[in-house]
Formats: C-alpha cells, structure tokens, sequence
C-alpha cells in the first residue's frame, strides 16, 4: 500500500451523472471510479471518446462537482485552495483569450499566483523558451495555429511550477515534431520530480512515458497498472514465421496452430497463436522439408491490448441490442 | 489583486466589442441631435437638451451594462476560458467580482465620454452648467452598476438570451416600482401585498433618476444624495453575493 502522503490524485468512487436535455435524461459520465496517482509518476489516462476522461479531470480541477464519491489532491479535500496553488493544469481543446500576446498572456496567469514584476518577466521567458515558443512571444494569440495554442496552454500550466501537471490530451493538434517535444517535455517534468497525469488517444506516446496507465470505458475503470505488467498478464505473445515452399499438405497440418496465413508467392506468413505453438510449428515444417526464413515474436502493444479491452468490454451490450 | 488582474483583463476584452462602440456613437449622435431638434422647440431650448442628453447617458449605458453584462460569464464558459482561471488559485466569487469590476470599469469610462460629449453640447448652446448636472452623472453612473449586477446575476444561471430579457424586464419594472405601489393601493389586500412584495425586492430604480431635478432646476442635498449611493451600493452588494452562491454550485460543463 502506498502511504497516502504519497498519492497525488486519490479518487474514491467518483460518479458523475449529467442530466441533460429539457427532460433532464440521466448521462452517466463517470461510475464508481477509484484511482491513485503516486508522487513522482507519469501516469496515463486512457479511454476512447466519450469514456469520461475529460469529465474526470474537471472534477479533479474543481470546474465540476461530482454526484458522488470523493476526490482528493496532496491528500487535501475537494475545493482547499491550498491544492490550487500547487496545480498546472492544461484542459482540454484550449481556447484562450486571442487578444493577448503570449507574453501577457503568461503574464496574466501569473498574476493569479501573485506573480508579479521581474521575476515573473523571467519565468515567462523561461516558459516560452521551453516550449519553444519565443519567436511568437508579442504575436497575438489570435494569429496562432493549434499546435502553438497547445504549446502557450502547456506553458500556462507550467507558470507556477506545479508539483502536479495535469493534461488533457497533450498531443493534439500537435505535429510529430510538436509531439515528441511535448514527450521530451514531460519526461523533463518526471526528471524534476514532478507528477504528471493526462489523458491521451495516442497509445504509443502512453507506452513510452508512463509508469502506470488506467484505462476507463463508460466511466468504469478497466484495466490499471504499469504498462509491462498490463502487456504480459492478458496479451499471449503471438509469433509470426516466414516459411518458404511449405506443401499443401504441411500447411494443412499447420492451419490448426496458426491465427493468420498469408500467401506472397511461393512464401508464405505464418501467425501463430502463441509461443507454445512454435515448436510444435517447426516440427511440421521440417517433416514438410520447407524452409524457415524468420521467426518474430511479436511484443504486444499497449494499442493491441486497448482494442482487447476495449472490445471485449463492448460485446455484451451489443449482443442485447 | 486576483481580482484587479481579472478585472483590467475583462477591460481589455470589453474594448475590443464592437458593439460597445456602435453603442457609445449611437449615444454621441442622439445628444449632439438634440441639438438639432431643439431648434424646432424655441422655448424650451435648454431643458430639451438637458433631458435629452441625461436620457440618451442612461439608455445606452443600460444597453452596454446589459448587452455587455449578460456576455461577462456565460463567454468565458462557452469559450473554455474559465476552466484556466478557476483551476488557479482563484476563487469563484473573486472571478465573479474581477468581471464585474471590469465591466463597471468600462462603463465608468463609457459614462465620462458620454458626459463629456454632452458638456460639450451644453457649453456650445450656451446652456449654463449646474452643479446638479454632475449629481445627476453620479446616479445614474450608480445604477449601471446595479443594472450590470442584475446582469451578471440572471447569466449565472440562464442563457444570454434569457438574461437579457430579464435584465430588460428589471430594468423597465424598476423604474416603474412606484407606479406599483400606487396602483397596489386600490386592490385587495393579497393584491397589495405581492405588490408591496415585489416593490421592496425589485431595485427602485426611479431613485437614481434625477433628470427631472436637473432640468427643474431642482436640488438635492448631500445626505440625500449619500443616501441614494448607498442605497445602490447595498443593492448591488445584496445581488453579488446571490450570484456568487449560485456560481459557486455550478458545474462548467
Ligand atoms: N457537459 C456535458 N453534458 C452532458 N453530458 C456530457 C457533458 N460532458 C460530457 N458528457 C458525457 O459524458 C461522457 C464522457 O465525456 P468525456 O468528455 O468525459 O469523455 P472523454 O473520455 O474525455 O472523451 P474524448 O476522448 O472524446 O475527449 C460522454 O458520454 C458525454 O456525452
Ligand atoms: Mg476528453
């Protein structure tokens, strides 16, 4: 158990119903959701659209209140403003006041932290120059592109040099240079000591920076964890062969163990089930005096193991349907 | 401070409105044009201007305080804005007060190019210049703010539209509380008491109305004049602490 003084975000069944509509119809955003996100991780947030990510992240900043359930930041109720001043948080499609430059936009932000004079004029620099935007410092943010919006609202996140960065989706709208930065970004924040927890779509990026991921669906958590151990426990590691002139009748002996076969030519692709199929799958080619050209085990990805999830969550409600 | 950074901010957004200035020349035009139309009342050449110019203040500085006012926080929510500031270290009502400031900020510096173009009017018809002119300025000054508060009110909870409306409705139903009163005299006693009932929850917004005074040549003592401003400043106190309770419970979604 993590000592709770460790625990940035502590969730405990949060639920959030919107009512919506002139009938006030209920919307269950989130269900009975628990987290934990400890001092010092990158932790990802993970669901497809319309899971109750964004929806989770507004009640942890205090933009909206849960039906039910608690949450808590640095171990402080909802709504101390104490938790406020050690917070950065970048929400989700920002729009921000396009009539400022980037400088007062900044400026502006660190008001709010009683930021003032010199000493503010420096971390606006050093904000801008981190996200790489100081070439667009006295443009109006009305002139800006997305992936600039995006960079501005990271740099407003960061103003007070929070101990808890919160993103929602980081990476969009943003180009595959613009990405990778926004990735060297937050592995510089996890140097430096700092929590990180965002919500993305793209897995891959998922995969290479977090520590542990949650992956909700419905509003319900699914799967959470480090991402190794996620990949390990379900996923059995497909293998994929290459054979070169296997005879109808060795495929035919091969078909049982295999996922997929491919035809290219006289060679062939080979998927198979699982590792414990390999031998088994060598021994046919061999009797069938084929050739071997390669053998891959086949990693599985936090993307293979999102659609698995994501699906086989799915298929009940539809089978009723 | 949170609030003065919140607030000089909501100024520099509100002078980028078009509208406000559509308004403030719409408000220029109509007290240079009694100008105009004063040539045609030989008579009472100098009470038309006076009425006309302190009558064309009010009714565009209510349209700013409304049409502005109803934007205040409903804008920020649509455009996402709010979702920076209120994950700061900033309380929802310090958000709540900052707009607000801002915009009596705008209407303050609104109201004195109004009075300026009618000072100027004034000094070219030779119409001479009282002390009263400026009580007048003050008051009515005092229940854009009240206006601007019924505004921001009616925007925590409903639509821009329904806002106005309402904000609209308040507006004229105030000026006419009085008018109530009167007319509840001649009803039955269940009558009378709703009317009396909404006379005292409804701003009287007839006590800010000096023009008569002006043009009559009519005074009004200090204490009284103090009185009124208080009356107004507890007024709009009373309507932004209401709007705060309600911001506070509300969801940004
Ligand atoms: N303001 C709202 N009013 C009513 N329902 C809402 C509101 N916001 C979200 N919802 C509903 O709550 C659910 C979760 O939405 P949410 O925006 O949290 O999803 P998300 O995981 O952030 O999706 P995405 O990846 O597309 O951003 C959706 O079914 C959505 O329809
Ligand atoms: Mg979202």
């Amino acid at each position: 158990m993590t000592p709770s003084s460790d625990l940035v975000v502590q969730t405990e069944q949060l639920s959030k119903i919107f009512r919506v509509g002139f009938w006030g119809k209920r919307v269950t955003a989130v269900d009975g959701l628990s987290l934990e996100v400890r001092r010092g991780e990158v932790f990802g947030f993970l669901g497809p659209n319309g899971a109750g990510k964004t929806t989770t992240l507004k009640i942890l900043m205090g933009l909206i209140y849960p039906t039910s359930g608690t949450a808590r930041l640095f171990n402080l109720d909802m709504g101390d403003p104490r938790a406020k001043t050690r917070l950065g948080f970048l929400p989700e499609s920002p729009y921000f006041y396009d009539y400022l430059t980037s400088r007062e936009f900044l400026c502006f932000y660190g008001h709010l932290f009683g930021l003032w004079g010199a000493v503010l004029g420096r971390r606006v620099d050093e904000l801008l120059e981190l996200v790489g935007m100081t070439h667009a410092k006295d443009l109006q943010l009305s002139k800006f592109s997305k992936g600039m919006l995006q960079r501005v609202g990271i740099a407003q996140a960061l103003i007070n040099d929070p101990e808890l960065v919160v993103l929602d989706e980081p990476m969009s709208g943003l180009d595959p240079i613009g990405r990778k930065e926004v990735r060297d970004l937050i592995l510089g924040l996890k140097e430096s000591g700092k929590t990180v927890l965002f919500s993305s779509h793209i897995l891959h990026d998922a995969e290479v920076l977090c520590d542990r991921v949650a992956i909700i669906l419905k509003g319900r958590l699914v799967a959470c964890g480090r991402v190794t151990d996620l990949l390990d426990q379900g996923a059995s590691h497909q293998v994929e062969l290459v054979v070169d002139r296997l005879t109808p009748e060795g495929l035919d002996h091969l078909r049982p163990l295999t996922d997929k076969v491919v035809m290219q030519g006289d060679r062939m692709l080979v998927v198979l089930k699982s590792q414990q199929q390999v031998e088994g799958a060598l021994e046919i080619i061999r009797t069938a005096k084929a050739s071997l050209v390669s053998l891959n085990p086949q990693k599985g990805s936090l993307e293979d193991f999102f659609i698995r999830e994501v699906k086989g969550h799915r298929s009940p409600p539809e089978k009723r349907a | 401070m949170k609030i003065l950074s919140i607030a000089l901010n909501t100024f520099r957004e509100n002078l980028r409105d078009k509208l406000l200035y559509n308004l403030l020349v719409f408000a220029l035009l109509m007290i240079g044009s009694s100008v105009l139309l004063s040539r045609l009342t030989l008579g009472e050449f100098h009470r038309l201007i006076l009425d006309l110019g302190l009558g064309s203040i009010n009714f565009f500085g209510v349209l700013i305080a409304i049409f502005v006012g109803i934007g205040l926080v409903s804008k920020e929510i649509e455009k996402k804005t709010i979702y920076t500031i209120v994950s700061k270290p900033v309380a929802r009502y310090q958000f709540l007060l900052g707009k607000y400031l801002g915009l009596t900020i705008t209407l303050f510096v609104n109201t004195v190019v109004m009075a300026l173009g009618l000072l100027v009017v004034l000094y070219a018809q030779a119409v001479p210049i009282e002390g009263m002119l400026f009580k007048a300025l003050a008051l009515i000054f005092v229940e854009f703010m009240v206006i601007t508060a019924v505004a921001l009110l009616f925007s925590t909870f409903t639509s821009a539209t329904l806002s106005a409306i309402f904000t609209l409705a308040m507006y004229v139903v105030g000026h006419l509380t009085a008018d109530l009163q009167t007319f509840g005299a001649k009803m039955d006693d269940l009558s009378r008491g709703i009317l009396n009932g909404i006379y005292y929850l409804l701003p009287n917004l007839e006590r800010f109305n000096l023009k008569g005074h002006v043009v009559h040549h009519l005074e009004v003592s200090g204490s009284d004049l103090m009185l009124i401003i208080a009356y107004g400043a507890t007024y709009t106190a009373f309507l932004l602490f209401t709007a705060s309770l309600i911001f506070h419970r509300r969801d940004f979604r």
